[in-house]
């Protein structure tokens, strides 16, 4: 596992248990992948013979998004819980994860107490868990300097960072901090320079996945539901054969393929929202109690080298 | 000193400038400039109800978040700004000069509102 050291992460793997974990994958007969909504399936033989680089091996990750522990509201009364589920079903997964990507919003109200208790609710996941901050982990009177204190060690700027695993290079950005009047969520110069500078050097043929709280593309805009300079990050990974791109913030499943670039949002663990347009504003929506748990969900992902966008199973608590 | 007839009592707030001293036409603009102290703007549905007040210099505008997610009210030129507001939280500014003060929610960028200030 080659991590910048210090990325921002509850636990770590060591190699002993990392080894063994791909050596569980590669006992797997086949690997089921999601392209275009449509499911097949490649054999190992073929997946490891495909072109790729040379330190690129199969793993899985997760993705869970939007928790916001401190949600008592009326469309969950009961978000604490949910995330313990959340935390339950990962646990509960044949197939355990090398890292987990939270996609932001952990906190409801950014306070000290929220984040210790997601802390606390997050620690029973083995795997390292990879952060990014959604606006209501930004909405202290520092502006983010709760969630940097929790979570920003090793990270620049406003909270960004990279690592690779097992070939892929994962990049963390915050799109959340400093956002101006009129405008939806912002990247920012010195983040997309710091971009620039992470990627240069890095082989066209290196897988990317790029997660960030708001759609990094333009889901709705009268909503805010996209970000302002994002053409100027997508721009920089043009170059790429395989870039996956992950949020949350619109809680709900949302996929978009442009060119090499495959965008898609994820389920929270707490609450749904309306589809775009679907109703006068955003916001928890209030639906049946039986309706929740098939609104709320975990995502899995599959890295195969060699066999284009990562594979997504998007898992319910229904 | 005096004794309000009945038909007086029913013109009292207005003259006394208590209880809701301003009447908002259609495109919420402030119509009766009465020496107006307080003026009140809803945050709904992820927008500023009414989005562009005029109000006399010496009004206190008070913010509530009627909304289930959090808000803030943050001056373009940061000249105020509120805390993260909760459902149901409040937030008051004085305006003492006369001008033009646009604002946002710094959470939900998209959400702008003004408050124009007449001498």
């Amino acid at each position: 596992m080659d991590h910048d050291q210090d990325a921002p992460r509850t636990s770590m793997l060591d190699r002993r248990q990392m080894l063994t974990r791909c050596a569980g994958w590669v006992g797997t007969a086949a690997v089921y992948t999601m392209v275009g909504g449509t499911l097949s399936s490649v054999t190992l033989d073929e997946a490891l013979a495909a072109k790729a680089r040379s330190d690129a091996k199969p793993f899985t990750f997760l993705q869970i998004s939007d928790t916001h522990v401190g949600f008592d509201k009326a469309a969950n009364p009961h978000a604490r819980d949910t995330a313990i589920q959340a935390v339950e079903k990962i646990k509960a997964l044949p197939q355990q994860p090398d890292l987990i990507l939270h996609t932001g919003d952990i906190t409801h109200l950014s306070t000290d107490a929220q984040f210790d208790d997601a802390r606390q609710i997050l620690s029973g996941l083995s795997a390292p868990v990879f952060y990014v901050p959604g606006e209501h982990d930004f909405l202290d009177e520092g502006q983010g300097k709760a969630f940097l204190a929790h979570y920003g060690k090793g990270t620049k700027g406003s909270g960004w960072y990279s690592f690779d695993h097992n070939g892929v290079h994962f990049v963390a950005l915050n799109n959340v901090a400093n956002l101006k009047p009129g405008g939806m969520a912002h990247i920012g110069d010195e983040q997309l320079a710091w971009l620039r500078r992470d990627l240069t050097g890095l082989s066209a043929s290196t897988p990317i996945v790029l997660f960030g709280h708001i759609p990094l593309w333009t889901v709705y805009e009268q909503w805010g539901w996209g970000t302002d300079d994002s053409a100027q990050a997508l721009a920089l990974l043009r170059r790429f054969g395989s870039v996956t791109v992950l949020n949350g913030h619109i809680h709900q499943i949302l996929h978009k393929v442009e060119g090499n670039v495959a965008f898609h949002s994820a389920r929270s663990t707490a609450y749904p929202q309306p589809a775009p347009g679907a109703a006068a504003a955003p916001g928890p929506l209030k639906v049946p109690d039986a309706q929740l748990p098939t609104m709320l969900g975990i995502r899995s992902a599959h890295f195969v080298p060699g066999t284009g966008p990562v594979a997504l199973v998007d898992q319910s608590f229904a | 000193m005096f004794c309000f007839s009945a038909s007086a009592r029913r013109l009292a707030p207005l003259f006394l400038g208590l209880a809701l001293p301003v009447l908002v036409g259609p495109s919420g603009a402030l119509m009766a400039a009465q020496p107006a102290q307080a003026q009140t703007v809803a945050i709904k549905g992820f927008a500023f109800v009414a989005q562009a007040i005029t109000v006399p210099v010496g009004t206190t505008v008070t913010w509530v978040n009627q909304d289930e997610d959090p808000h803030t009210v943050t001056a373009t030129d940061k000249s105020f700004h509120s805390a993260a507001m909760d459902t149901g939280d409040k937030y008051s500014f004085t305006f003492t000069r006369a001008g033009e003060f646009a604002y946002f929610c710094s959470l939900h960028p998209h959400m702008t509102g003004k408050v124009i200030v007449k001498g």
